[in-house]
């Protein structure tokens, strides 16, 4: 009989002692891990998003972290626009006249090769502020599914699982195509060929339903936010009405009410505006040249969208996930304690049974290492079921949590490694399918465990330790 | 088998003198030797079982068991000898209260070197008759289950020396005798030396040799003449 199953023995004798000491370890635990597995996923999530293909937004002056929130995670509040004329500035002349020639807007007007057009690789513009029942619409171009490559393979990022890209002009569907994520199709049961109108603002009272989008494909699960988003063509986003810029010229020459999908006339550039630009530079020394150029300007600000994830993190995500920690890693060490009076406690009944066992041949250590046993196996044993617990627990909320957060929770995904350690492990072992995954922050709460176990239980296996067996054996039971 | 000589044993007073209990000049028994150490209660009997088994320690003397003297041995080293040659049969029992009939006889072969073998615990139980009982608790036993079960894990290990403590002082008269005739058949069978302590003098007379402690032990003989 291993010193194992003689602790036990002795935990199942003292059932309900036991039982309610590796509860509260198992709470602390569901406590520490559902932290550990949330922040870390989500700050993956951020982190993954962050390096979606391009290193630079586009957006209008003011808040530069609602810029990012908004156009990477489409969250917060839609931002104010900034004219389209300031897009092209990041296009060479060749690439405007072939973006216009399939737009033919009726006034194009000079072009010329953008200013920043020879540090740009590519730059692709975004126009926010629809939504489609929770999901916002996002108005852009065919390329934004083209450009973005995977950093790995160099295929693109973004697959389709049914249908095909949208298209600028199509002679079925017009300027009215539309592309949506793996969730959007989920939830709401869209399939190819079904029409769709965006809402003005997600009000329900202003529906676009004179510009319905049909539906062409179909985005394969992608874990980003894109997952739960409606991508629609930007020349049809651009003539569903009250989306022309308000001019005092009698310039406008879109009013596409009660007119039929290839009479209506696309928007002149002057009325148009884009919410963001994700661009992406062409040298490492574009993106300082740009920003301060840009930032300069009256028109808009260029923010690197990385930077400002990451010190989100670091101002706020992460002293509360420390706080969270902090409190977690003091309910385990609280229930630790309990551990700790519950055996100690039980010392004094057991005084005998150890005077027993040593009388029997039990060394010292022996008896030491039966009382330790114990405690490991009531804190290991609860951290388990704590662990169980909280990724149970997350895989049962993780519908609510991806339609909340766009990320994706498994049952037995464990919480990645931060950055900082990661770069500790060679990449060929973080990359790997299988391997990678085990090198989690979550393994660190087995040893954390049994290092507490042995800190609480020292003090019990120490009594047991020093039980005079000649003076036991002789007193009364 | 068992040769003490010169053994002396005192206790600390709380005054910090030191009281003699034990001064044992000669004491032998022979390989698988049957014998009894009678005696009045608090004349030192217990004190020389424990020194005998190691768990406690002579102020000076020897004891050699199978020529090995155990005083020269670490506390360590005399836990192993009694895990591996020596079992102990208590007055009050002392089974494990979690542990069923069966654990609390493999428990008695869990410390040695051999390992623990189930097949021997549970033919044990079925030498003192208690095969229907092998997973019972020791609370739902009653007294003279329990005192054999105790038999059964002394003899776990297959001892060469048995030690047994007034194994029949909580036990009432009807399982007195058939607890005594169970060690000493399977001391018999296994060819085993027994050491019993009683006060109880119709288990005594069941044996040939009978030594008195006040007969082994100077101080008592000196309390005794004192009184």
């Amino acid at each position: 009989m291993s010193i194992w199953q003689i602790a036990w023995r002795s935990i199942r004798q003292r059932a309900l002692a036991s039982s309610l000491t590796s509860f509260s370890m198992a709470l602390g635990v569901l406590l520490v891990t559902a932290v550990l597995l949330v922040y870390g996923l989500v700050s993956k999530s951020f982190t993954d998003n962050s390096d979606l293909g391009y290193n630079m937004i586009a957006g209008a002056k003011g808040g530069k972290l609602q810029l990012v929130l908004n156009t990477t995670f489409y969250l917060s509040e839609p931002v104010e626009n900034i004219p389209y004329t300031f897009y092209q500035q990041f296009l060479t002349k060749q690439q405007q006249e072939e973006e216009l020639e399939l737009m033919k807007p009726e006034k194009r007007g000079e072009l010329t090769d953008g200013t920043y057009a020879k540090n740009t690789e590519f730059a692709i513009p975004v126009c926010l502020g629809d939504y489609y029942q929770n999901f916002r619409v996002v108005g852009t171009l065919p390329k934004f599914f083209e450009e973005f490559k995977d950093y790995d393979t160099d295929e693109p990022k973004y697959k389709f699982r049914e249908g095909r890209n949208f298209e600028v002009w199509n002679d079925e569907h017009g300027y009215f195509e539309a592309v949506v994520g793996s969730m959007v199709a989920q939830k709401t049961g869209l399939k190819i060929g079904d029409t769709i109108a965006a809402s003005h603002g997600g009000d329900p009272n202003d529906i676009h339903t004179d510009s319905p989008f049909t539906i062409v494909g179909i985005l394969a699960p992608s874990g980003t936010p894109n997952d739960r988003a409606v991508f629609v063509n930007m020349e049809g986003f651009y003539l569903m009405s009250g989306h022309a810029k308000v001019e005092d010229t009698e310039e406008v020459g879109a009013n596409v009410t009660g007119t039929t999908i290839s009479r209506r006339q696309p928007l002149p550039i002057k009325q148009r505006e884009v919410t963001a630009i994700l661009i992406r530079t062409s040298d490492p020394f574009s993106p300082i040249i740009i920003k301060n150029r840009v930032n300069e300007g009256n028109v808009a600000q260029i923010v690197m969208p990385v930077m400002e994830i990451t010190s989100l993190f670091e101002l706020i995500v992460k002293p509360i996930q420390t706080l969270l920690l902090v409190i977690t890693v003091l309910i385990c060490f609280v229930s630790g304690i309990s551990i700790l009076v519950s055996i100690y406690n039980s010392m004094n009944d057991r005084k005998r049974e150890i005077a027993v066992m040593r009388a029997l041949g039990a060394r010292r250590r022996t008896v030491m290492g039966i009382v330790l046993s114990e405690s490991i196996i009531l804190s290991v044993g609860g951290g388990i079921l704590g662990w169980l617990g909280a990724h149970f627990l997350l895989f049962g909320a993780s519908p609510m949590i991806e339609s909340q957060t766009g990320v994706q929770i498994g049952l037995f995904d464990l919480a990645p490694l931060p950055r900082k350690l990661e770069v500790l492990i060679p990449s060929a072992i973080i990359e790997n399918d299988w391997i990678g995954p085990l090198f989690s922050l979550e393994l660190v709460i087995v040893p954390a465990l049994i290092l507490l176990a042995v800190l609480v239980g020292f003090l019990p296996a120490y009594t047991a330790y020093r039980t005079d067996v000649a003076e036991t054996l002789s007193s009364s039971p | 088998m068992l040769k003490i000589s010169n053994l002396k044993k005192s206790f600390r007073l709380p005054t910090g003198e030191r009281m003699p209990i034990l001064d044992v000049p000669q004491f032998n028994v022979a390989a698988a030797e049957q014998m009894v150490i009678v005696g009045r209660s608090g004349c030192g009997k217990s004190t020389l079982l424990h020194l005998i088994s190691g768990i406690g320690t002579p102020d000076s003397g020897t004891i050699s068991i199978n020529g090995l003297d155990i005083t020269r041995l670490s506390e360590e080293g005399r836990d192993r000898f009694r895990a591996e040659v020596m079992g102990y049969v208590f007055q009050t029992f002392n089974l494990l209260q979690g542990f069923t009939a069966l654990e609390n006889v493999i428990l008695g072969m869990s410390f040695g070197r051999g390992g623990t073998d189930r097949d021997r615990a549970r033919d044990l139980l079925r030498r003192v008759g208690l095969e229907h009982r092998l997973n019972a608790h020791p609370r739902t036993m009653s007294v003279g289950e329990q005192q054999r079960v105790a038999v059964a894990r002394a003899l776990a290990n297959r001892p060469k020396l048995l030690l047994a403590d007034e194994p029949t002082a909580n036990v009432d008269p009807a399982n007195q005798q058939s607890i005594v005739d169970l060690i000493r058949e399977t001391c018999q069978e296994e060819e085993i030396s027994l050491v019993m302590v009683t006060h109880a003098m119709e288990v005594a007379e069941q044996f040939q040799r009978v030594e008195p402690l006040e007969k082994l032990n100077l101080i008592a003989q000196a309390n005794k003449a004192h009184a």
